[in-house]
């Protein structure tokens, strides 16, 4: 079975070394701050006892106030999974660091994340649209998007 | 041996009407002529018929079978829609190339039939080299196929013809040395000389020869599982992609009618021809043809398709040595020992080919692999 | 004047374009192709002609009625995705299927997978050049399924069947005797299939060693499903993070070391025999009961958030879904086989030809629907 690793255990291995880096916990996820995500993300990947080398999944959710990345990684060797999420709060040029040299699972996953909700990877070797055209304006996903 | 030594000293010319032909050399000329062209037509839509009903049977499921009684008219309306269709001409295609593409390749399979014997005697034209004309009329087909591919400005096109050049050229040298095989044993290159000193058929006595050679021309005339150049999985349709209308329909007939022309081919010097018992000799000539072309249709619908570099591989490495090697054999036998009966040489020969395919299939590296980039 | 250095032609390299009308990308799917020659250097891949806004379309529409939205993104297996998405939104709302709808959805489930990998292998060896042939015959097996899903829901290819809380429909009473008919045919069906490719010549020559994927690659890229269990990744979520009821059944994992072709396909064959195992353990164990919890047509979860994920015919197939206590999700992101699965093909076609990146893209197993959402 699958342990989906709970907030208690994430907070707790990440605090201890990124002191500051987790903002909260919520049910059965943490909140990481985007600065220190890259450093995080590469903890999770290496360190021994977790090995998450498997990324599921990033996605990213339009709450109004702000937007939150999700990302899902999971460890095929011990048999676990953490859920992570990343806020940004501005809505005009929303931003996050790009985890695809860690993951290059991750470089067109983030690149639908750009093209349907319009938040910039940082670090992102080939940032375009992967769905829509060139030149298309807007961003669908949002939910201020109106047709 | 039958046949006896291999006379190439008479002069180059053509081989005056039998005596007892009504009407002197024009009337026979002009019949053969009209026979040879309706014939090819008739066996092609006969070929494409079996070719649809035999390979539809064989993925269980029917074919065509609507149009006409039993589907028998399916080639007929294929080739009034191919010929009611627009025929457009690409702007950036070198339009004379275009043009003439279809004519040159087409042609070339027309005079192969010049030279099959129907009957004894009963030939267009009985050259004393007829089976050296085959062999380098077949080739100028290719030409026409190269033609197709860069008139048509086009780079799927030109991909596809550039593999029909790679494989015609790598299998014309065993294609050849088979056939001087058949030519040892029969002593003259002359077509209707060599059926008729087909007392054993040739397939027996030449087994490996006679796999060599059915390789070599499915690779000539492009059929699977030699047909990457027109791999309608890769490359859309190759080298006639972008042909349509009457051009496309030559295209169309001339895979045809080479598949049947290399049959007839086959039959002339593997399975002698027109001989056989009760039946009028023509009509065994077709019925050998129709069985080769269904030998191969059968492996079209059984094999994937192999890749040019494996083709290419398949050529130089396995084909042409195991062809050298036949050459060898059949020369030690016809030198030293002319006067053995040949059913003695059909069982020494049947048991070598099996031996030395074996050990080359276990020796053979189909192709190379990834290149480093 | 040849000299030791070998000679190097010098050549250009020049982009095709494989549009997104071709014959054997499997859906709209566009590539540039950097060729040298035969050779592809690169290859830049171009979608979103699919693309019809699922995602987004998803938060406009009941929980009940995303399910025929789902059916149509990986729509050569539309089974499991109902399955995912219902699984999902019975995390999120805490609802509990009775015994009889788990049991109907693996049977469904795992019968979908046989069709999915009847029609994956059938198309891979349509690319490679088998014109048809295996592809008829596994199209064979696949019409029995949708006969037997005819029977189940009416629907042949796009379902809606499983609801939120079980199934739509009970269980007909042919069915499971027409399913217990079907088991052993279908067994003897693939050992006939397996017999007449595993040691295909032609095949193994195209096929083994032609496009690696090592492991280390595939886990950075997040590979899942049969692709990654052929690169020596022993990862089913079956097994490692089982969902519904297949704790309850004996099957193993096939896993191959090498993540060529090749094993891919032998992989994919090995899975249709487990899921039969899977299937007959089944069949046997259905328990009676009701087929469906009562839950509202037009249901409200409680706020929140839930991902779930199964192991689809080609790979793992999640859902994840924000709820804020309304009639239609907040968001729904689908975590698409598929799509993943595509990005590693440009590491796997590098220094390879042309016809093996047909072969290597047909031997992922993409369905684009579900890439492009």
């Amino acid at each position: 079975m699958t342990a989906a690793l709970s907030a208690k255990e994430i907070v707790s291995q990440l605090s201890a070394r990124f002191p500051g880096a987790i903002e909260e916990a919520g049910l059965d996820s943490a909140l990481v701050k985007s600065e220190s995500l890259p450093a995080a993300a590469e903890y999770l990947k290496t360190a021994e006892g977790l090995k998450y080398e498997y990324l599921n999944y990033i996605t990213a959710v339009d709450y109004y106030d702000y937007f939150e990345v999700v990302y899902m990684l999971t460890s095929l060797e011990y048999n676990r999974s953490v859920t992570f999420k990343v806020r940004c709060y501005s809505r005009d040029n929303p931003s996050v660091p790009s985890l695809t040299g860690l993951y290059q699972g991750a470089d067109w996953q983030e690149r639908e994340v750009y093209d349907l909700m319009g938040i910039t990877f940082e670090g992102h070797p080939n940032l375009k649209r992967i769905f829509l055209w060139e030149g298309y304006n807007g961003y669908p996903l949002r939910k201020d998007w109106n047709r | 041996m039958s046949g006896g030594e291999l006379i190439i000293n008479t002069p180059l010319a053509m081989q005056v009407t039998p005596a007892d032909w009504p009407g002197g050399y024009w009337w026979h000329w002009l019949f053969f002529t009209v026979a040879i062209i309706v014939f090819m037509l008739v066996m092609v839509i006969g070929a494409i018929y079996i070719e649809r009903r035999a390979m539809g049977k064989m993925q269980s499921r029917i074919g065509p079978n609507r149009t006409g009684p039993f589907g028998l008219l399916q080639p007929v309306a294929d080739a009034i829609k191919v010929l009611l269709k627009e025929n457009i001409v690409p702007g950036t295609a070198d339009k004379i190339v275009h043009f003439l593409a279809p004519i040159v390749a087409f042609t070339p399979v027309l005079m192969i039939f010049a030279v099959i014997p129907f009957q004894n005697g009963a030939l267009l034209a009985d050259l004393n080299i007829g089976i050296l004309y085959v062999v380098a009329v077949s080739s100028i087909a290719t030409v026409g196929v190269f033609m197709a591919g860069w008139g048509s400005g086009n780079k799927y096109s030109l991909l596809g013809a550039m593999r029909d050049i790679a494989a015609v050229v790598s299998y014309e040298i065993p294609l050849v040395l088979a056939i001087i095989g058949v030519v040892i044993v029969s002593g003259s290159l002359s077509m209707n000389e060599i059926v008729t000193s087909q007392d054993i058929p040739y397939i027996l006595v030449q087994p490996l020869g006679f796999l060599l050679f059915f390789i070599a021309a499915c690779a000539e005339i492009n059929r699977s599982p030699f047909d990457l150049t027109e791999a309608d999985s890769e490359l859309t349709a190759g080298f006639h992609t972008e042909y349509s209308g009457m051009k496309f329909a030559m295209f169309y007939l001339v895979e045809y009618a080479e598949a049947m022309a290399m049959s007839a081919v086959i039959t002339t010097l593997f399975l002698s021809g027109w001989r056989g018992p009760w039946l009028p000799p023509w009509l065994w000539f077709i019925i050998k043809t129709v069985i080769v072309f269904f030998v191969m249709v059968w492996t079209r619908t059984t094999l994937p398709r192999v890749r040019i570099d494996q083709l290419m591989g398949l050529a130089w490495k396995f084909v042409l040595p195991l062809a050298l090697i036949n050459l060898f054999i059949t020369a030690i036998e016809v030198i030293f020992w002319p006067d053995v009966s040949q059913w003695f040489f059909v069982i020494v020969n049947i048991a070598l080919a099996a031996i030395l395919v074996i050990l080359f299939s276990k020796l053979f590296k189909p192709g190379w692999g990834r290149v480093e980039v | 004047m040849t000299t030791t250095q070998e000679l190097t032609l010098k050549t250009e390299p020049f982009v095709l374009n494989m549009g997104p009308l071709h014959p054997s990308t499997h859906g709209v799917y566009r590539m540039r192709v950097t060729l040298d020659g035969e050779v592809v250097l690169d290859i830049e891949p171009i979608f979103g002609y699919l693309h019809r806004g699922i995602e987004k379309l998803m938060e406009e529409r009941t929980y009940t009625g995303c399910i025929p939205l789902t059916d149509r993104l990986d729509y050569a297996s539309a089974m499991s995705n109902n399955f995912s998405y219902c699984l999902a939104v019975e995390k999120l709302g805490g609802i509990k299927v009775p015994e009889r709808a788990e049991y109907i959805r693996v049977i469904t489930a795992e019968l979908q997978r046989i069709a999915n990998h009847c029609l994956a292998i059938g198309a891979m060896l349509n690319d490679a050049g088998a014109l048809g042939t295996p592809f008829f015959y596994l199209w064979r097996q696949r019409e029995k399924i949708y006969d037997l899903f005819e029977m189940l829901c009416g629907q042949r290819v796009l379902y809606n069947y499983m609801r939120i809380g079980g199934v739509s429909q009970d269980l007909p009473d042919e069915f499971l005797p027409a399913v217990k008919k079907f088991i052993p045919q279908l067994r003897h069906f693939i050992d006939e299939y397996e017999f007449f490719l595993k040691q295909n010549e032609i095949l193994i020559a195209r096929a083994k060693g032609v496009g690696i994927l090592s492991k280390e690659l595939a886990t950075n890229y997040g590979i899942s499903g049969p692709v990654a269990r052929a690169s020596g990744i022993r990862w089913d979520l079956r097994k490692n993070d089982p969902y519904s009821v297949y704790d309850r059944f004996e099957f193993d994992i096939p896993t191959r070391e090498n993540g060529d072709c090749y094993d891919r396909y032998r992989v994919r064959m090995e899975e249709m025999k487990q899921s039969l195992r899977i299937v007959e353990q089944s069949v046997k164990q259905v328990p009676g009961g009701p087929f469906r919890t009562e839950v509202n047509q037009v249901i409200r979860p409680p706020a929140g958030e839930a991902y779930a994920h199964i192991e689809g015919p080609k790979g793992e197939l999640g859902y994840y879904i924000v709820s804020d206590n309304s009639i239609a999700p907040y968001r729904s992101h689908i975590r698409s086989t598929s799509l993943i699965n595509l990005g590693a093909l440009r590491q796997m076609v590098k220094g390879w030809k042309v016809a093996d990146l047909i072969l290597i893209f047909g031997s992922i197993d993409i369905t684009m629907g579900e890439v492009d959402r």
